[in-house]
């Protein structure tokens, strides 16, 4: 989005939720907001309500680097091919849990 | 049983007033988070309710005192049933404004995280466990509302002056907080301490925003006497007509 366009509006902050302590952050969302202080707030109140998180992080959208798209093929179909890489030839003692 | 009453009251003509942003927020995360306070204001008047309608052992409960009290019935401050605007007019639609809503939010729970305070060491363990739970969803609501109001009174000349003009109007109805009547003067014996340090509270903020501190003065109201201001009728009718239409109804 070019700076101009948006001038009058809030930046846009990707908003990350970690549901309880041990798990990792996890993307939920964006919300528009003043700063970074203003949108921790705004997302406990539109991400949070429901006892998803205690914990949140936040970070301007506009800091995010993305894939394009157009790479796809290149960049993820290579993978498709490579069994061999999943650790699925092993086996998992259940005590481990989820891995 | 009047200052239960009168809390439970307070929360949900507050909680009334402000789920009227709901779905005309300025923006859509605001819409929420008045939402959720709203949301919280019901349920401590809810906790209050049931715990009034059981000590009365009349017939009363949470629905009959929300949905069948008259306006005199009523103990809230007159601060809470205010429209959202600085003009005194009748219509309590007209020129929503949010900086009267952020002002009267940050007045009121600045009050409020101070008597909840106080009230979580209630002998009373039923009050007690109340205000521990209320005191944690007020402090957000205080944060939000300081928050907003420094940015309001520290924004542009236009949000200054709207914030400015909010306070003004506003404090004076604060008044009311501190004036001494039997059931407050049991729950809240000493509120000499407490006026202080809301005092210090309001001035630390209202100076962080480059806001003025008004003098609270004039005609001190009488809501907890339940003499309310005319706009408390059209709240209530507007609350109380669905539940009266269908008495008894159920999801």
């Amino acid at each position: 989005m070019s700076q101009n366009e948006h001038a009058n509006e809030w930046p846009l902050w990707e908003v990350f939720v970690r549901s309880k302590q041990g798990i990792e952050h996890k993307h939920c969302g964006s919300l528009h907001a003043a700063d970074a202080q203003q949108a921790i707030r705004m997302a406990r109140d539109v991400y949070t309500r429901r006892q998803e998180g205690v914990s949140i992080w936040v970070i301007p959208s506009a800091s995010i680097t993305a894939s394009d798209p157009a790479d796809k093929e290149s960049m993820f179909d290579p993978a498709k091919d490579k069994v061999y890489r999943h650790p699925t030839f092993f086996v998992i003692p259940d005590e481990v849990g989820h891995m | 049983m009047d200052y239960a009453l009168h809390l439970a009251d307070n929360a949900l003509i507050l909680g009334q007033r402000n789920a009227e942003w709901c779905g005309h927020g300025p923006v859509l995360e605001e819409d929420l988070a008045l939402a959720n306070h709203s949301l919280d204001l019901i349920g401590q008047a809810r906790l209050l309710y049931q715990w009034v309608a059981e000590h009365r052992a009349d017939g009363s409960t949470e629905d009959s005192l929300a949905y069948f009290r008259d306006p005199h019935a009523f103990l809230n401050f007159t601060l809470l049933e205010l429209p959202h605007t600085t003009a005194l007019a009748p219509s309590a639609r007209a020129d929503r404004d949010y900086a009267v809503t952020i002002a009267r939010n940050f007045l009121f729970s600045s009050y409020m995280v101070l008597v909840w305070e106080v009230l979580q060491y209630h002998p009373e363990p039923r009050l007690a466990a109340i205000a521990a739970k209320s005191l944690k969803e007020v402090r957000y609501h205080w944060q939000h509302a300081a928050d907003w109001l420094i940015r309001l009174g520290d924004g542009t000349p236009a949000s200054h002056d709207k914030a400015q003009a909010a306070v003004d109007f506003l404090m004076p109805y604060t008044q009311e907080f501190w004036c001494e009547w039997p059931a407050a003067k049991h729950a809240l014996p000493d509120t000499q301490d407490m006026q202080t340090a809301w005092w210090t509270m309001v001035n630390e903020v209202l100076s962080e925003a480059c806001l003025r501190l008004p003098e609270a003065k004039g005609h001190v109201t009488q809501g907890v006497h339940g003499i309310h201001s005319e706009h408390m009728s059209y709240l209530l009718a507007e609350m109380q007509s669905l539940a009266r239409q269908h008495p008894g109804a159920t999801w």
